[in-house]
């Protein structure tokens, strides 16, 4: 505070410390209590609010807890969505690495340009592009289908078509996180490792992921949450096997009108969430303020 | 006889531009071979293609007399020590120094116990499990030094190692590098800009100038007999006196000069009738006396008294500078600023080149 009144004078320092103040309490905390309490209440008609029914009780957690295919569905959708995660994770970090390390200045910048220009469009377009290219008539089957490598149309939409959806979305929060650390590695190292003998396999896992760590772990984070979250890629290309737990919340929300429910959920959503963020820290010996960084 | 390294006809081309230029030499096994010139002249790039980072556009690189063509860094007999050093900061001292031997497959335990013995070589026991950052600059040096010849290389390739160090260090890792070859008796192959570390240091030294290699041989050789221009300029400080032969006997070369006729030894490119270069050393410079027969005129600009010796900076009628390295015993009888001043040379004490081309 004192810094910022140096800066900025005491009416404008005032101002930012009033603005975060109520971007913290009034959008993170306020809206996250609201949904605890939502979630330990029972579900009530307007009439019966307020009244002796409306105690606190862990029913709506208990309910998930028994009910086995919202069960399944939730543990699916954390192991899909770590699977997501670590397919996103091979796809970026030999291109993290390449633009970082070995490409010259223009090709980086090309290659970069037609990563990001995509993202100019809203992420349910481009999904529903993925959605018309993985048609059961769409272009992919019928390009596969005129280079004989399939006799007949596959059914894209589902697990397959979920992960290609997602990997795709959330490919730049993999990469930049993991891009940014590699290139902060001093080129000489990896030319040391490889005089001093080492293969390509032993200077990635001894040089250059110790050393990019802390990016790896953000962009896993990154994109395991938003995995997680995600409602788009499984609402276009999943199919009704595939079904992700945000529908599952979405549902209770909106169509089971059980808000009371549907918090519930997404609280055990978020919980998961977290635990996952924690534990990736862990393993990666990696702090929170390396993240933010 | 087999050398430890031989270039043959290297050239290398960037796009249009020769960063070298048809270059051959050889090392030979046990010898501290430094490779001088200055910045942008090749000698980094000759020592990439013998570490096997970049491919010769032409010619050949042997190492023991094998052809290292097609072989990358981890397969070739060679070991590098970067300008920057390039410890690996997340391993502990003695990971770093056997990072190599892991890359090969030997056992912990011993990788560990090869590791503590290098450590003892350069004068660091017990420093195997500190962390890279707690090293000092000769520290870091030293184990970037064991961490090389822990594969033990047939040559060590040296990159200017000593160019981060405060001028105190860098004096003392001179030495220390020289008494680690000489133990070790591995060929060191030492690139560096730095004249007077390559002179002290070296067997033998080449000298590089914009791609083209100028010259191979032992320090004194260099100094007292240069066999270009460029050699006679860079290394060491000379006095240069343009001038045209007149004769050539018994290897003294007459010329004629803006002082009139000079005698010097007649070097490379020597010939009666052709243009050449008096070269001349400041120490070789003596105040002449008054009837001297040939004697280059100036007037004195400063004294720079430097100790053992004074440095009487002087210039001549057409605007050229001349340094003569006077005794300090002598100085007394030595003439002030403003005055004129008459130096004379032994013609033995001087050499006589021809005019390369493209040189002044």
């Amino acid at each position: 505070m004192g810094a910022l009144t140096a800066r900025f004078g005491a009416g404008l320092a005032g101002f930012f410390v009033l603005l975060v103040g109520f971007w913290l309490a009034g959008l993170v905390l306020a809206p996250n209590l609201m949904m605890i309490d939502f979630a330990l209440r029972p579900n009530l008609l307007p009439a019966d609010v307020g009244g002796p029914a409306d105690v606190y009780s862990l029913d709506n957690l208990a309910y998930l807890a028994g009910e086995p295919v919202h069960r399944d569905i939730f543990f699916k959708t954390v192991w899909a969505s770590a699977l997501v995660m670590l397919a996103t994770f091979v796809v970026c970090y030999p291109l993290a690495y390449w633009l970082a390390q070995t490409a010259s200045p223009s090709a980086a910048s090309l290659v970069v340009l037609a990563l990001i220009v995509p993202f100019w469009i809203n992420e349910v377009l481009r999904t529903l592009a993925w959605y018309i290219l993985f048609a059961f008539r769409g272009p992919l089957n019928a390009l596969l289908l005129g280079l004989g490598i399939l006799d007949e149309p596959m059914r894209w939409y589902g697990d397959g078509g979920v992960l290609v959806g997602m990997v795709y979305a959330y490919i730049l929060f993999m990469l930049f996180p993991i891009y940014n650390s590699i290139e902060s590695l001093e080129k000489a190292q990896v030319e040391a490792a490889r005089d001093l003998g080492a293969s390509t396999w032993r200077i990635h896992t001894r040089i250059v992921i110790p050393h990019a760590k802390a990016g790896i772990a953000t962009g896993c984070v990154f994109t395991f949450m938003l995995a997680a979250g995600s409602y788009v890629a499984p609402a276009l290309l999943g199919a009704p096997g595939s079904r992700w737990f945000t529908q599952i919340i979405y549902n209770w929300f909106f169509e089971g009108g059980d808000w009371n429910r549907g918090a519930a959920y997404a609280l055990v959503l978020l919980v998961l969430c977290l635990a996952v963020v924690l534990i990736t820290l862990r393993v990666f010996r990696v702090s929170l303020t390396d993240v933010a960084k | 006889m087999s050398h430890s390294v031989a270039l043959e006809r290297i050239t290398m081309s960037f796009g249009a531009t020769k960063a070298v230029d048809d270059v051959s030499f050889t090392v030979e096994p046990g010898e501290f071979f430094s490779i001088l010139g200055p910045s942008g002249c090749g000698k980094t790039t000759i020592l990439r293609m013998v570490a096997g980072f970049l491919a010769p556009s032409a010619g050949r690189v042997l190492i023991g007399d094998r052809d290292m063509a097609g072989l990358g860094p981890n397969q070739r007999p060679t070991a590098m020590i970067f300008q920057s050093l390039a410890l690996f900061p997340l391993m502990p001292v003695w990971e770093n120094i056997a990072f190599g031997l892991e890359a090969r497959g030997v056992p912990r335990a011993k990788r560990r116990r090869r590791a503590d013995e290098l450590l003892e070589l350069i004068a660091l026991p017990g420093y195997g499990d500190r962390k890279i950052a707690e090293l000092s600059g000769g520290q870091k040096q030293r184990v970037a030094i064991a961490r090389a010849l822990a594969v033990e290389p047939e040559v060590l390739l040296l990159d200017e190692p000593l160019s981060a160090l405060d001028l105190k260090l860098r004096q003392h890792m001179r030495a220390e590098l020289r008494a680690i070859q000489k133990r070790t008796g591995v060929t060191f192959l030492y690139i560096t800009h730095d004249q007077s570390e390559a002179l002290a240091m070296s067997d033998r030294v080449a000298v590089m100038s914009a791609g083209v290699l100028q010259q191979v041989a032992a320090p004194r050789t260099l100094y007292e007999d240069p066999e270009t221009p460029f050699v006679a300029r860079f290394v060491g400080e000379t006095n240069a006196i343009p001038g045209t032969v007149a004769h050539v006997a018994d290897g003294i070369a007459a010329l004629d000069t803006a002082h009139g006729r000079l005698s010097a030894r007649a070097g490379r490119g020597v010939a009666a009738g052709r243009a050449a270069t008096l070269y001349v050393r400041p120490e070789a410079l003596g105040i002449a006396a008054a009837d001297a027969p040939s004697a280059l005129g100036a007037r004195v600009e400063r004294l720079d008294f430097e100790g053992a010796f004074g440095l009487l900076h002087a210039v001549t009628a057409d605007g050229a500078a001349v340094l003569a390295a006077l005794p300090s015993t002598t100085l007394g009888a030595a003439p002030a600023a403003g005055e004129a001043v008459r130096f004379a040379f032994a013609p033995r004490d001087a050499i006589a080149l021809g005019a390369a081309q493209g040189e002044a």
